[in-house]
């Protein structure tokens, strides 16, 4: 096997690629996350932004409590985030559990909504604690159910011991049952994975297996998305690009619940990765609360007055 | 629009208001000037305001009128007390630090991201952290109840105008001393701003005297018998003329001059954070910074791939108007730095040295000049020899560690320097060998008023910040007049 | 019955552990004070001086490199080594000065217990004056006093050993190295303590002991752009504006010293390192 022509599928040749990764600094990602982040985005910059982010935004609901109407209130929403104003573009997808698929996909297309993508959370999420055969099953029916993108967690208790080949291995079957149609994301879970080393390295593993997508988070633990792991996960989508030619995408999830946050992750891709990712084919957000907020921001950029969530719909 | 373009956003200059003309500020009050010149923005050239030109008897009104501050009020005065006339100062310029960033942007030509996160705050701790010195002068190392100088001279340059303020007068008179204070030619305006501070925290009259001009009015001060210490923040060569000033006379000094700061990468560096770290090095106001990263020096085995991305990274420099919130690079001083930098960089090429600039483009009006880098430079080149001071990198190679240390400490500077690798042992080896007074590793260019600053050889004597700075303003109960 | 014919010494330099002529081939004649005769002398030439400078800039980087521990042992030695010869350098030193040999006795002792005093400084320098500093920030940020290289010394006239002693251990110990002019007046004493230094595991150059004349070769010290920093105390104080000025070429750290033991005659010599360090996982 050959990955890149940069490891072999062994144990050996993945654990040399990922020792020779430079190391990242604590002090420096995060002050260069936090100057970036100084960023004054004004008047048509901040316009443009805000469509830009919406079309990102994989609308997220990943509750035990989901039900068929739940999701298909997210499915409309998805669709028309604003229904006073057609301008507004749809989000990029809308992200479910796997038993919350086919409802999805149904509900979207009844609607004029076969533009929206569905992704399903998969591999025993968010925990990853399931043997493969579970997690191969799971996986297969968000498939069969219609699912276009896949959202797989990564086995971090192997990663943190340092099996490293097991989490490779995991993300190399899940490639192939995704096949060419499917989009893979791979949710590193930087939360549990603690340093910036270990989401760089984490980063490279997931992308060498066949990653399409990174993803910062489940959402069900934090810290999440926040700006220097972002960073440091724009950086290696950049330096793997350098590498093979090849852009993977990015996924911040968890924590982006304001136009000001979703805006400073923008900024992070435009000077990081740089603007050839900045477009829902390479960049999504994952988020809930978020795009009511680009709605109300958008609002005032349209009307210039600051809007009440009454007139922004709660689904 | 398809792609992130930003729109300009442009910090509000309405929270200024600068006065036509400006006079000296002496015993407490704003008096007259004789002849004025010029302040400009460097951005655009537009005149701010007419500034006094300080002669040699407006240096004599104020250094008396410090010696008087001294004599009847300030060396009398309880450190406790002293020390909340400074914790007052300190406050009033947090309160008015937007006022402070955006005169100082104006003034200066830095980004006022710089100004606003950077300079104003520090200036701001400098007077806090002194402000709890006054009455903790026992402890300073000095034995019991040292004593101030008495009169401090001070000539501040141009590239952190209210911070060198800052620094020099917060120590002074945590000390017990009187300042005199000459801000820089073509910076007064922030100095003249801390003048009205000075007032609102009604700090007795004749402690701060603000006295404007140009070089005759520093060497008036100098030359001045009534000075007991002379603290001098510039350039090596004025230094040096400062030190033969002195020389016959019983004054003290304490001088910050010149640099040419190495910055060392080894081949286990955190490369983004390094890239980052040489960015922040050369690039920080400017380059007009004595403690820059002005001569990289890149293991062999990495310099291509730092290089790549250190030309990817400046890219991304966004030069331009520096009230732009968005502004990393303004504009340089005044024509005469923009005229040594052009001069140098000149030489850069002809001496054979390979220049690169990413594609930008610069205002018609002002003083400009691009982040720029020159490879392929050698020790023996002018532009790794002398200073600068403008947004200018020169790149050299090393391939070993004794190399790097050696080439590093082959300078007659020895202000700061910069090492960057992630082997703890491999970084106390090479901060222990270096000759430099301020030496970062895995970051570049932070300040902090409990830090020592200061450098070896011809980048000056003493230190300042900390309590090492403190004790330059201070000598022990029984040392000699 | 014939009196025995006493051996006496050829006073020469001592420069990079040995003890060379002056290149110049020069002496003079060291006096007592009813101008008796005594010994010749070397009369260091500038050339001897720019010799002294090789051998100190030539040690300096491993007496400094030596443990704080070593070096402290080495200064204690140096005491031990004086104290054998206690005699001899009172019998010099009341020839040379006129004095009682009681007096020269206690110049003798004060400075034996001057090398035990500076020699228990070496590894507490920095604890003194070093410092870690709370920076507002996520960085570790300390300060060390350094030594600052090649320090020169103009030794006093009087007290030719105890001035002599003053001016070399404040130096040394934090890990400079030294060229040191002797007393002009009252040489001697220096030459028989550079034969102590021999015998003491003091590193080879790392003092260099000059006899001659202070106006001829002071200048020189002033502007060698080899020596960091200048103790003129030896200095007539008419002459110490110009040296000033000589040494502002390469800003030399030049000091004037009242006689204080104080741990402030060391520092004069050490330079501050600041190192930032950031703190991450």
């Amino acid at each position: 096997m050959n990955y890149y022509g940069l490891v072999d599928g062994s144990d050996a040749s993945l654990r040399n690629f990922l020792r020779t990764l430079s190391g990242v600094d604590q002090i420096g990602a995060e002050s260069r996350a936090a100057m970036l982040a100084t960023r004054s985005i004004k008047t048509t910059a901040k316009n443009w932004a805000i469509d830009l982010a919406i079309s990102m935004v994989d609308l997220t609901t990943l509750e035990g409590a989901d039900t068929p109407g739940k999701i298909r209130a997210l499915a409309a929403k998805a669709v028309r985030p604003d229904p006073t104003d057609s301008t507004v573009p749809s989000v990029g997808a809308v992200c479910v559990y796997n038993d919350m698929v086919s409802i999805a996909r149904q509900h979207l297309d009844l609607i004029g909504g076969a533009h929206v993508r569905v992704a399903a959370v998969s591999t025993a999420f968010p925990s990853g604690r399931a043997s493969m055969a579970v997690k191969i099953q799971d996986t297969q029916d968000a498939i069969d159910a219609g699912a276009a993108e896949i959202d797989m967690v990564i086995d971090r208790g192997a990663f943190l011991s340092g099996r490293y080949l097991e989490v490779f291995n995991e993300i190399v079957q899940i490639r192939a049952l995704c096949g060419k149609k499917t989009h893979l994301k791979v949710i590193l879970e930087t939360g549990e994975l603690v340093t910036y080393d270990n989401v760089r390295k984490a980063s490279f593993l997931a992308m060498l297996a066949g990653a399409d997508f990174i993803k910062t988070s489940t959402g069900k633990v934090s810290p999440a998305a926040t700006p220097p792991v972002v960073l440091v996960m724009l950086e290696a989508v950049r330096d793997f690009y350098e590498m093979t030619d090849r852009r993977i995408g990015v996924k911040p999830a968890g924590g982006i619940r304001n136009t000001k946050d979703a805006i400073k992750q923008l900024v992070l891709v435009n000077e990081t990765a740089g603007p050839e990712w900045l477009n829902p084919g390479l960049f999504r957000i994952g988020a809930s609360a978020l795009l009511n907020d680009l709605l109300m921001q958008r609002m005032k950029m349209r009307d210039g007055y600051y809007p009440s969530p009454t007139y922004v719909t709660i689904d | 629009m398809t792609t992130f373009e930003y729109a300009p956003a442009l910090e509000s200059r309405s929270i200024v208001t600068i006065k036509p003309e400006y006079g000296h500020f002496i015993n407490g009050a704003f008096v007259d000037g004789v002849d004025h010149f010029a302040t400009i923005n460097p951005a655009n050239e537009e005149i701010l305001s007419r500034i006094a030109l300080g002669n040699a008897e407006d240096i004599d009104r104020a250094v008396d009128a410090a010696r008087v501050a001294y004599e009847a009020t300030w060396s009398k005065m309880p450190g406790k007390e002293r020390g909340k006339y400074l914790y007052r100062i300190a406050r009033i310029m947090q309160e008015r630090a937007r006022e402070f960033a955006v005169l100082e942007s104006l003034d200066n030509g830095k980004p006022i991201r710089e100004s606003r996160d950077i300079d104003i705050p520090l200036a701001g701790a400098h007077f806090f952290y002194h402000a709890g010195w006054a009455d903790k002068l026992d402890y300073a190392g000095l034995g019991h109840a040292p004593r101030p100088h008495g009169v401090a001279g001070q000539i501040i340059p141009w590239n952190f105008p209210l911070l060198m303020l800052a620094w020099k007068i917060a120590p002074a008179l945590a000390a017990g001393n009187t300042v005199v204070l000459k801000p820089a030619e073509t910076t007064p305006l922030t100095a003249l701003l801390f003048a009205q501070v000075c007032q609102q925290a009604e700090l007795p009259a004749g402690v701060v005297n603000i006295v404007t001009g140009d070089g005759r009015t520093g060497s008036a001060l100098v030359d001045h018998p009534g000075v007991d210490k002379i603290a001098f923040t510039g350039s090596t060569d004025v230094g040096k003329a400062i030190a033969r000033a002195i020389a016959p006379t019983k004054k003290k000094a304490t001088l910050e001059l010149g640099g040419k700061g190495a910055n060392i990468v080894f081949d286990d560096a955190p490369i983004d954070e390094t890239v980052e770290g040489i960015v922040n090095g050369i690039f920080f106001n400017q380059g007009h910074v004595c403690c820059a990263g002005s001569r990289l020096l890149l293991q062999e085995n990495i310099a291509e791939e730092v290089l790549a991305k250190l030309k990817v990274r400046m890219a991304k420099i966004r030069v331009g108007d520096p009230l732009d919130k968005n502004t990393d690079l303004g504009a340089i001083n005044s024509a005469a730095q923009l005229g040594k930098i052009r001069e140098l960089a000149t030489s850069g090429d002809s001496e054979g040295a390979q220049r690169w600039s990413p594609a930008c483009s610069l205002p018609k009006n002002g003083f400009w000049f691009a982040p720029t880098i020159f490879t392929g430079v050698t020790q023996a080149h002018r532009i790794a020899r002398e200073e600068i001071f403008g947004p200018v990198l020169s790149v050299l190679t090393f391939r070993t560690p004794a190399e790097a240390i050696e080439k590093a400490n082959n300078t007659p500077y020895g202000l700061s320097a910069g090492v960057w690798s992630e082997k703890g042992s491999r970084i106390l080896w090479a901060t222990q060998q270096l000759k430099a007074g301020v030496i970062w590793a895995n970051t570049f260019n932070k300040f902090d008023p409990a830090s020592p600053f200061g450098g070896y050889k011809e980048s000056g004597w003493g230190r300042e910040g900390g309590r090492h700075g403190l004790t330059a303003y201070l000598k022990s109960a029984e040392a000699q007049q | 019955m014939n009196e025995r014919l006493e051996v006496k010494k050829t006073y020469k330099l001592f420069i990079g552990g040995a003890f060379p002529r002056s290149e110049s081939g020069r002496t003079y004649e060291a006096k007592g004070p009813d101008g008796a005769f005594i010994a010749n002398s070397s009369l260091a030439s500038r050339k001897d001086l720019r010799d002294a400078v090789v051998a100190a800039r030539n040690a300096q980087i491993r007496w400094a490199g030596a443990t704080a521990y070593n070096r402290g042992q080495i200064l204690y030695r140096i005491a031990e080594m004086l104290e054998g010869r206690r005699a001899q350098f009172a019998t010099e030193i009341a020839a040379l000065d006129g004095i009682s040999l009681q007096e020269a006795e206690l110049e003798v002792h004060t400075a034996i217990d001057r090398w035990v005093w500076y020699a228990g400084w070496s590894d507490k320098l920095a604890a003194i004056n070093g410092s870690t500093n709370p920076v507002a920030g996520p960085f570790y940020n300390f300060t060390i006093p350094e030594p600052m290289g090649v320090i020169g010394a103009i030794a006093p006239e009087n007290q030719s050993l105890l001035g002599l002693v003053d001016a070399i251990a404040p130096i040394i110990v934090s890990g400079n190295t030294t060229v040191v002019l002797a007393s002009t007046r009252a040489p001697l004493p220096a030459m028989t303590f550079a034969e102590v230094l021999a015998t003491s595991d003091l590193p080879a150059g790392v003092c260099n002991i000059l006899t001659g004349q202070k106006s001829e070769l002071a200048p020189w010290f002033a502007s060698h752009m080899d020596i960091d920093g200048l103790d003129i105390s030896g200095v007539d104080e008419s002459s110490r504006s110009d040296i000033k000025i000589a040494g502002v070429e390469n800003l030399k750290r030049i000091h004037v010293f009242d006689g204080a033991t104080t741990p402030q005659r060391i520092f004069a010599f050490m330079e501050a390192k600041t190192v930032w360090h950031p703190i991450g996982v």
